[in-house]
C-alpha cells in the first residue's frame, strides 16, 4: 500500500475543509477503501478519519427516521426502532457481508462502496471506472455479474450495495454537506448511471460528504420483504436481489415499492411496476405481471442472460414474501 | 541506543522516537556516499533505503490495550492492525489468510466487537482494548470455546482457527448462536477450507447450550 498522510477530523467543519484538496480521501469504516488501497485500485496521498464526529445516532423524527452516516451496519440492522419502522432496512443490511464486517461498515461508507466487478479490482486490465479511457474489460470478458439495465458502452458494472436497495425502495432522502452548507437528494438520484463518465459512481460533488440518510414513516413495516439471490447461502454478492414493500387492505395493494440489486450501476427502482401493482389484488398473478413490467429494457451479456428469467423470477418471490403467501 | 536496538524483539521495529535523528544521518550519509556507484544505488533501491528513512519521519505514536496489556507503539498510518499485532507484537495467534477481508482468519475483538484486523488500519485502534486468541485462556486454562473446539474437531490445518473461535466468542456474546441455522448464518464471515464446518458448529452449539460465560 502507498505510504498516506492520516489525519483525525474532530469537527465536520474541518472534515469539509480538509477532503476539499485534491489526492484527500475519507476513511470511515475503512472495510473497502482499505482493500482498494492493498490492489492499488486507489492511492490517496491523505486520509481524514471521521470516526470521531458526531454523525452515530439513529433518531426518530417527527415524519421519519433519521440515521447518521457513522452509525454501524451492524447497529442499524438491530437497532429497535429500524426493526419496527423499516424492517426491510434491517433485512437488507443483514444479508449484506459479513457480521465482523458489518461491525465496522458504516452507512455512509456503504454509500460509497465501489463496484466488485473483477476488471475494476484487476490493476493490469482495461476498466473505464478505474482508469478513465482504457476500454471495458467486462463487456466481452466475463461478466456473469454484470448489469442487465442502464449499461452504456462504457461501463457494465453494478453497484454491490444491499443497505442502498433498500434504502431507494423505502424513499430515503440523503443528507449531505459541503461549504455551502447541507442539501438533501432522493436515494434514488445518489448514485448515478456510467455513462460517458463511469468513473463517477454517484452525483456527490468534490469537497462534500454525507452525513445521514433519512427515511420517511410509511405503511410498509408489515409486509416488507429482502430477497437476495447468490452463489452460496450467504456472504456473497447478489447475483440479483429484491426489495419489496406493500401496503396491502383487504387483500388489495394500497401501495407498493419495489427495487432491484445486483441489476445496475445504481440501486434499480421499479417505478412502473409499482404503479402496477397499485389497486390489483395480491395475487402471485399480479406479482408476475409487476415483473414483467420490471423488466423492460433489460439487455443481457454473454454471461449474464440469465439474469433476464432470475430476475423476474426474484421480484415474484420476493413480493410473494413481502404478502405472506410464501 | 546501539544496546536498544540489539535487543529490539525479532521482527518487531525499533523505536523511533529518540534515535530518529541518528538513524537519518546515518542513512542518509549512506544515501550520498551510494549516489555516486549505480550499482549500489540500485542495491540501495531493492533495499528500499529511501522508504526507510521516510518511514522514520511518516510514523505515528498510539497506545492500545492487547489482552489487558498496554501497549505504546510507533506505527506507519498503513500498518494494519493485523499486521502490527503479528509483527511488532509478535502475537502470531492471529493469522493472514487472504488479507482482503474475505476470509476472517484475522478476526480480533475490538472494544467487545469482532472485527477483521486485517482491514483496520492500526492508527484507527489507537486508544481501543484488543482482544486476540492469546488473550482469551486464563493462564493454562483453556477458554470453553477453545475446549469445545478439541472436543469437536473444530479444525483440521488449524489456520483459520483462531478466527473461528474469536468469531465463535463473538456469536454466542452477540445472541446469534441459538440454532444450528443461525450460527451458520453468522459464522458466514470464516471460511474454512478443510471443511470442518460441521464440527464448528456443533463446538458453538455446546458450549451455548452449556450456559457457561463466554
Amino acid at each position: 500500500m502507498k505510504q498516506f498522510q492520516y489525519t483525525r477530523a474532530l469537527t465536520q467543519q474541518s472534515a469539509i475543509e480538509a477532503i476539499a484538496k485534491p489526492g484527500t480521501k475519507i476513511i470511515a469504516g475503512g472495510t473497502n477503501l482499505i482493500d482498494l488501497m492493498k490492489r492499488g485500485v486507489t492511492a490517496p496521498d491523505k486520509l481524514v478519519d471521521i470516526n470521531h464526529l458526531p454523525l452515530k445516532n439513529i433518531t426518530a423524527t417527527k415524519t421519519g427516521l433519521h440515521i447518521g452516516a457513522l452509525a454501524l451496519n451492524s447497529v442499524v440492522s438491530e437497532n429497535s426502532l429500524v426493526l419496527q419502522k423499516q424492517p426491510l432496512l434491517s433485512m437488507a443490511l443483514k444479508a449484506g457481508a459479513s457480521p465482523q464486517l458489518r461491525n465496522m461498515a458504516t452507512v455512509g461508507g456503504n454509500m460509497m462502496q465501489r463496484t466488485r466487478c473483477s476488471y475494476f479490482y484487476d490493476t493490469t486490465m482495461p476498466c473505464n471506472k478505474r482508469a478513465p479511457g482504457t476500454g471495458c474489460g467486462a463487456m466481452e470478458g466475463i461478466n456473469r455479474m454484470h448489469a442487465i439495465f442502464g449499461t452504456s458502452d462504457q461501463c457494465i458494472a453494478v453497484n454491490p450495495s444491499d443497505m442502498s436497495v433498500g434504502l431507494a425502495a423505502l424513499d430515503a432522502v440523503a443528507i449531505i454537506a459541503g461549504k455551502k452548507g447541507e442539501r438533501r437528494i432522493p436515494f434514488t438520484e445518489f448514485h448515478r448511471l456510467p455513462g460517458d463518465h463511469p468513473e463517477l459512481d454517484n452525483h456527490l460533488a468534490a469537497g462534500e460528504m454525507i452525513v445521514g440518510v433519512e427515511i420517511p414513516d410509511n405503511n410498509f413495516a408489515k409486509n416488507s420483504y429482502y430477497l437476495k439471490v447468490r452463489d452460496r447461502q450467504s456472504y456473497a454478492f447478489a447475483l440479483v436481489s429484491v426489495a419489496a414493500a406493500l401496503e396491502i387492505s383487504n387483500g388489495t395493494i394500497k401501495n407498493a415499492r419495489l427495487a432491484m440489486g445486483g441489476v445496475a450501476h445504481k440501486p434499480w427502482r421499479l417505478f412502473d411496476a409499482e404503479k402496477a401493482l397499485i389497486g390489483k389484488p395480491a395475487t402471485e398473478d399480479s406479482f408476475k405481471q409487476a415483473a414483467q413490467i420490471a423488466m423492460q429494457g433489460a439487455k443481457g451479456y454473454q454471461y449474464n442472460s440469465f439474469k433476464l428469467k432470475l430476475a423476474p423470477a426474484t421480484i415474484t418471490e420476493a413480493l410473494k414474501h413481502a404478502a405472506g403467501l410464501a | 541506543m546501539e544496546d536498544e536496538r540489539d535487543h529490539a524483539l525479532p521482527g518487531s521495529e525499533p523505536e523511533a522516537k529518540d534515535n530518529s535523528r541518528r538513524n537519518f544521518l546515518k542513512q542518509s550519509t549512506l544515501l550520498t556516499a551510494i549516489a555516486l556507484t549505480p550499482g549500489t544505488a540500485v542495491k540501495a533501491a531493492e533495499m528500499h533505503v529511501d522508504e526507510k528513512i521516510a518511514a522514520v519521519f511518516e510514523k505515528m505514536p498510539i497506545k492500545m490495550e492487547v489482552n489487558g496489556v498496554a501497549h505504546s507503539l510507533s506505527v506507519e498510518p498503513r500498518a494494519t492492525l493485523l499486521d502490527i499485532l503479528r509483527e511488532q507484537l509478535d502475537l502470531t495467534g492471529t493469522k493472514k489468510g487472504c488479507d482482503h477481508g474475505q476470509c476472517g482468519a484475522c478476526t480480533v475483538h475490538v472494544d467487545g466487537h469482532r472485527v477483521n484486523s486485517c482491514l483496520t488500519l492500526g492508527v484507527m485502534a489507537s486508544g481501543k482494548k484488543i482482544t486476540t486468541i492469546e488473550g482469551l485462556a486464563k493462564g493454562d486454562e483453556l477458554h470453553p470455546m477453545q475446549e469445545a473446539f478439541l472436543k469437536h474437531d473444530g479444525f483440521q490445518c488449524g489456520y483459520c482457527t483462531p478466527g473461528q473461535i474469536m468469531s465463535a466468542v463473538a456469536c454466542i456474546r452477540e445472541g446469534h448462536a441459538n440454532s444450528e441455522m443461525e450460527i451458520r448464518e453468522y459464522m458466514s464471515g470464516n471460511i474454512c477450507r478443510c471443511g470442518a464446518y460441521p464440527n464448528i458448529v456443533n463446538a458453538i452449539q455446546e458450549v451455548k447450550e452449556g450456559g457457561q460465560a463466554v
